[in-house]
């Protein structure tokens, strides 16, 4: 190519930028539950879906945005307790098939209820930010998407750094490595459990509520669950700096081959671009780029 | 006190481990728990901290208390709350957790900041090692090095009764002495009461004030740690030979039950 267009190349660098944060925010979702219970939870995407769901009917009763976020945060922790209690308790030591055929017929029942209550409609979630774009230098971007990133940010930071700093984090991590001998520090594991599943609830409605506003609200918002699978395989399953730069990376991808690919091939390849990587990650690193490895001693 | 009341173990419903424990740990004291390979010492432990539990096991009959109080239908964390914590065989580390995130683990169930601090540092006093390593992710430490991090977390609940498994189990002489060392100086200092399992008898008789030996699920010959070290079945035993040079067991013993009436 003679001239290559770094311009339009920085376009989608930043807008993948932007939706790679939220994937990293949905992923790290996924990525608790999955380090601290050990669980794969295929209904990550359905937990954003329903977060959004619950949201977007808030404020079309009239409510202001902060409120029917604050109801979604609730409602999704509230969830994600009861789930750890009555879907997931039963089946520890039930062996991961069961588990992950649990989380799988959650995705659907959680689908099927969230159109039974709120109908089968498009609704919006409407940010309190206006809807001037706003401009970055080359790019200017629509305020909700901004701010879409920036709270990604903010919560990701929040996030990271209680998992990595505070006691109850270390207390978290403890558990992943052993559940046996967190039991024996006097750990309790069940309440960290629940503890996971609360955690995963609030990331999920915080992606809920700003993937629905620049979405709009309807059971297609939980295909973004398909995209949680490329950033943990990326990032590692269990490693909550790998859902960041794997989130990161992914959107990029995605926004690349939308410039480069699908205008040549004429579609399409922003949607496999994602599984390509994550395919190629399987074959060369299975466990990611900051999984955690078998630790061998000799 | 630790007391087990002749206490009964069962795994899945059916399969009986202990068949009527009862041995003591006194206060300041270190007891020493000796048997072979599958002869109950784990699972006796287990039944203390209450990790029994998470492994389908139950104490069927008995109990265990400490200074009175019943402990074997608590769960674990609320036995270390109570002042009682295991250390596993097989060096346990969170091993992909540094050293000192380690140590503020094994501080889960103290709310003191201070106090926990003060804990850390204590614990790096008496392995200086950990002090250089403390930012190092644990599973790759040496076996020393775990042996005395598993060790210094288990100290970081404060605890009352310190339950060992093994701790000599793989690593060199001179570092076995040295973790031993450090039991001795706790339970002298600090009035820590250890529970010490070993099948090494040699090592752990040298620093227990009493001793029990363990077969098959029964205690079959106690006494303090001086006479066991006397005791003519405990060497043949324990060097594994009698005078013919065949392996034997006190069950094969006849006059093993003469021995244990006048030890005890
Ligand atoms: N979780 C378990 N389920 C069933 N049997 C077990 C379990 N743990 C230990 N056992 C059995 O109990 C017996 C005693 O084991 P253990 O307490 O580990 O002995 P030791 O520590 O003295 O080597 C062994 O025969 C072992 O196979
Ligand atoms: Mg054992």
């Amino acid at each position: 190519m003679g001239g290559f267009d770094w311009g339009f190349t920085f376009v989608l660098v930043v807008n993948g930028v932007m939706v790679g944060l939220m994937y990293a925010l949905i992923a790290l979702g996924f990525v608790l539950i999955c380090k601290a219970t050990d669980v794969i939870n295929f209904a990550q995407g359905e937990f954003v879906m329903f977060a959004a769901f619950i949201a977007a009917g808030v404020a079309g009763a009239g409510l202001n945005f902060w409120v029917a976020a604050l109801v979604s945060i609730i409602g999704m922790v509230a969830l994600g307790f009861g789930l750890e209690r009555v879907v997931l308790r039963p089946l520890i030591g039930r062996g991961i098939i069961a588990v992950v055929m649990a989380t799988i017929g959650l995705a659907a029942v959680l689908r099927g209820v969230a159109v039974l209550i709120f109908g089968p409609d498009t609704r919006a979630i409407t940010m309190p930010v206006g809807d001037m774009p706003i401009n970055l230098g080359i790019v200017s971007v629509p305020p909700a998407q901004l701010a879409g990133a920036v709270v990604s940010i903010i919560f990701l930071a929040v996030f990271s750094w209680f998992f990595l700093k505070s006691r109850v984090g270390v207390a978290m991590r403890a558990v992943a490595d052993s559940q046996q001998v967190a039991m024996a520090m006097g750990i309790n594991v069940r309440r960290y459990f629940a503890l996971a599943w609360a955690m995963a609830g609030v990331v999920s409605a915080i992606g809920g509520v700003v993937w629905g506003a620049m979405l709009g609200v309807d059971n297609q918002i939980a295909l973004v669950g398909l995209k949680v699978f490329p950033v943990v395989i990326l990032g590692g399953l269990d490693s909550i700096v790998g859902a960041i730069v794997g989130g990161l990376i992914i959107g990029v991808v995605e926004n690349l081959a939308a410039g480069y690919f699908d205008p040549v091939v004429g579609g399409g390849t922003k949607d496999f671009a994602p599984y390509l990587v994550m395919l190629i990650v399987l074959m060369i690193r299975p466990e990611g780029m900051f999984g955690r490895r078998r630790i061998e001693r000799v | 006190m630790l007391a087990l009341n002749n206490i009964e173990v069962v795994y899945d419903g059916v399969i009986l481990v202990l068949r009527g424990v009862s041995l003591t740990a006194e206060e300041g004291r270190i007891t020493t728990l000796l048997g072979a390979n599958g002869a109950g010492k784990t699972t006796t432990l287990k039944a203390i901290s209450g990790l029994l539990h998470a492994e389908r096991g139950e104490v069927t009959k008995g109990s265990v208390e400490l200074d009175g109080v019943r402990l074997d239908r608590l769960q674990p964390h609320e036995v270390v709350k109570r002042g009682i914590v295991q250390v596993f065989e097989g060096r346990r580390t969170f091993e992909n957790l540094t050293v000192e995130e380690n140590l503020v683990a094994g501080a889960h169930t103290r709310h003191d900041l201070g106090e926990i601090r003060a804990g850390i540092e204590r614990t790096y006093a008496t392995f200086p090692v950990l002090k250089e390593r403390r930012q190092h992710i644990a599973g790759y430490l040496s076996g020393g090095e775990q042996q005395m991090l598993v060790i210094g977390r288990a100290l970081m609940s404060n605890p009352k009764v310190i339950l060992l498994d093994e701790p000599s189990l793989g690593l060199a002489p001179m570092i076995v002495e040295e973790i031993f060392g450090v039991v001795r100086r706790l339970k002298e200092e600090q009035k820590l009461t250890v529970l010490l399992v070993e099948q090494n008898a040699a090592l752990a008789l040298a620093i227990a004030d009493h001793g029990y030996v363990m077969e098959n699920g029964r205690i079959v010959l106690e006494g303090p740690a001086e006479a066991l070290r006397q005791n003519s079945d405990i060497k043949e035993f324990y060097l594994g030979l009698n005078e013919s040079g065949t392996r034997k067991s006190y069950r094969d013993t006849k006059h093993y039950r003469r021995r244990k009436r006048w030890l005890s």
